[in-house]
């Protein structure tokens, strides 16, 4: 029973928000490999992008229940998910046309890119503080709960309780939808496929007739799309604050490079492996312990690695070491 | 006259590396470019084919001038090049590859993927394998066929046959007439004179920038001279 309680404790506070918040990396991460491997340059600015796709479907979930429609039991921003990924995607256009298509079409070096990169950022979360504010929201309106911890309690008769949100299992399924919806894409239409031979050779790819501003606008469908749907799902699990998109940028720069940069399973990978990383060593082992040995010889104290204030350094010194030791990556990705 | 070049003249910045070079390919003719390192024999190429800007000079394809067009263009038209490096999609599959050659010719892909497999057996046996991991032959058999997917009248190969061991040069050109025979025509720049020449109909010799001989290549192989400057006696 001890045994038990333990893991009904690992699976409540690690397993499940760990598999969450891998996702909304996962999903953070393939949008910023995506964008390194067809363009070539690292972009600052996605984070920023997440957190315009959630902002413009919390105002388009506003103007939704303003009109009383709802799909209780479910969130209402699910509706609103489809309308704010269009104009999260034209956001992004809009943003090529007016950036980096210039610095593309002079041939630049790509560094100038990523530096555009952080202009756009910038911008971006100056627009988001004007059209929205810098409050915290929640856009959470549908049932909490799946399973909650004292129904679970009552149940199975543990001690510990496994609470299942609708936001997580909301998360879990859309980032698989997304994730097989990308995968499909890439790899058996043939608007995918010009997309990898464009970013395998370029040269080739336009010897071949392959075009690069239909390439380039695919690119941004995708990122666009990723971005909203990561933007909004990380809103939806947590509460949406602008400030914390800015910090969401190092784990998931960390997931991409952790899994190798321009591989899109690295990136999942790279994932799971940062949120896995960052919950397991600001857990606090102390109660998990307290199940497995006699209460006289727990040690004191709450038996934390580190306290989760340092949390963003754990994504920060595994992207050191990654880049020390193994700089391609889990998968073999481009080094960059 | 399928393809007409016409005194073009063409180089890197400020420096003249084609001068004012002539060739001229009939339909079925298998042409090759040879020359000493450093004649100009891969920019005169290039230059055809529109990866790099012809200073003056015309290029004539179908009795069509083609000059301005850039190479995706010159594809439409019915060119299609192979180049020396970076010829495959690495990190693709064989018959990937093989349908980003026919982004643009839709609508016959399935018979020229069936024409293509049937000329390389190889690349039918090892079509779902990554193409980075095929042998420096095979990648060069599917360069060529990656070319041939768009179903070109006039397919040009810079140095094919660099890199591959004789005996896959062998089989290489003895492929490029089976290609010609099939009606397309060939143009390709070689370092290995000799045995480009012996399965060319036409032979330009470069030297310089500048076109030293002309002829059949059977003519060529003969010439004395051409014998003792170009190919080693």
């Amino acid at each position: 029973m001890e045994i038990i309680n333990a893991f009904a404790l690992i699976i409540n506070y690690i397993i499940i928000p760990g598999l969450t918040y891998g996702c909304q990396l996962a999903l953070g991460a393939l949008g910023v490999t995506i964008i390194y491997t067809v363009l070539r340059f690292s972009n600052f600015a996605h984070g920023e992008l997440m957190s315009f796709g959630a902002m413009t479907s919390i105002l388009i979930t506003w103007i939704i229940s303003y009109f009383g429609i709802s799909i209780s039991p479910l969130p209402t921003v699910i509706l609103a998910l489809p309308i704010s990924i269009l104009i999260t995607i034209s956001y992004c256009l809009l943003i090529d046309k007016y950036c980096f298509q210039y610095h593309r079409k002079k041939n630049s070096k790509n560094v100038i890119s990523l530096i555009v990169s952080i202009g756009v950022m910038f911008f971006t979360s100056g627009l988001i503080r004007v059209l929205i504010g810098p409050n915290d929201r929640t856009i959470n309106d549908g049932e909490r709960f799946i399973i909650s911890a004292r129904k679970f309690k009552e149940i199975t008769g543990l001690t510990e309780g496994i609470s299942l949100k609708l936001s997580q299992s909301i998360t879990i399924i859309v980032s698989i939808i997304a994730v097989v919806l990308l995968f499909w894409f890439l790899n058996k239409t043939k608007t995918g496929k010009s997309m990898r031979a464009y970013s395998d050779n370029k040269d080739l790819a336009l010897l071949s007739g392959i075009k690069t501003e239909n390439v380039i606008f695919y690119t941004w469908l995708i990122t666009g799309t990723l971005a909203c749907i990561a933007g909004t799902l990380y809103g939806l699990d947590k509460s949406y604050k602008p400030f914390t998109y800015l910090q969401l940028v190092l784990p998931i720069f960390a997931a991409a490079i952790v899994g190798g940069i321009g591989n899109p399973i690295g990136a999942i990978i790279g994932g799971f492996v940062i949120s896995f990383s960052e919950l397991l060593i600001t857990f606090s082992y102390n109660k998990f312990l307290s199940y497995l040995i006699p209460i006289n010889f727990l040690p004191e104290g709450s038996l934390q690695l580190l306290s989760t204030d340092y949390k963003i350094a754990i994504s920060f010194i595994i992207l050191v070491l990654v880049l020390i030791l193994k700089p391609t990556g889990i998968y073999k990705g481009k080094l960059l | 006259m399928l393809l007409d070049v016409r005194e073009i003249i063409c180089g890197y910045e400020n420096t003249i590396i084609v001068d004012g070079c002539n060739f001229s390919v009939k339909k079925g003719d298998i042409a090759c470019i040879v020359g000493p390192n450093g004649a100009g024999k891969s920019t005169a190429m290039k230059a055809i084919f529109g990866l790099i800007p012809i200073k003056s000079g015309q290029v004539i394809f179908n009795n069509e001038d083609i000059t301005s067009l850039n190479p995706q263009e010159r594809v439409i038209k019915g060119m299609s090049f192979v180049p020396q490096n970076n010829n495959i999609f690495q990190e693709m599959s064989v018959e990937e590859n093989l349908e980003m050659g026919a982004f643009i010719h839709q609508s016959s892909m399935k018979e020229n993927l069936k024409n293509v497999y049937n000329l390389f057996p190889i690349l039918n046996e090892k079509k779902s394998q990554i193409a980075g991991e095929l042998s420096g032959g095979q990648r060069q058999q599917l360069a060529v066929g990656r070319a041939l997917m768009t179903n070109p009248v006039l397919l040009m190969l810079d140095e094919p046959s660099a890199g591959v061991s004789p005996i896959v040069m062998k089989d290489l050109f003895t492929k490029l007439k089976a290609i010609s025979k099939m009606g397309t025509s060939i143009l390709v720049v070689e370092q290995n004179a000799k045995q480009a020449l012996e399965i060319s109909n036409l032979g330009f010799v470069l030297q310089n920038g500048k076109n030293k001989y002309s002829d059949t290549g059977k003519a060529l192989l003969q010439n004395p001279e051409v014998r003792v400057s170009f190919l080693g006696g």
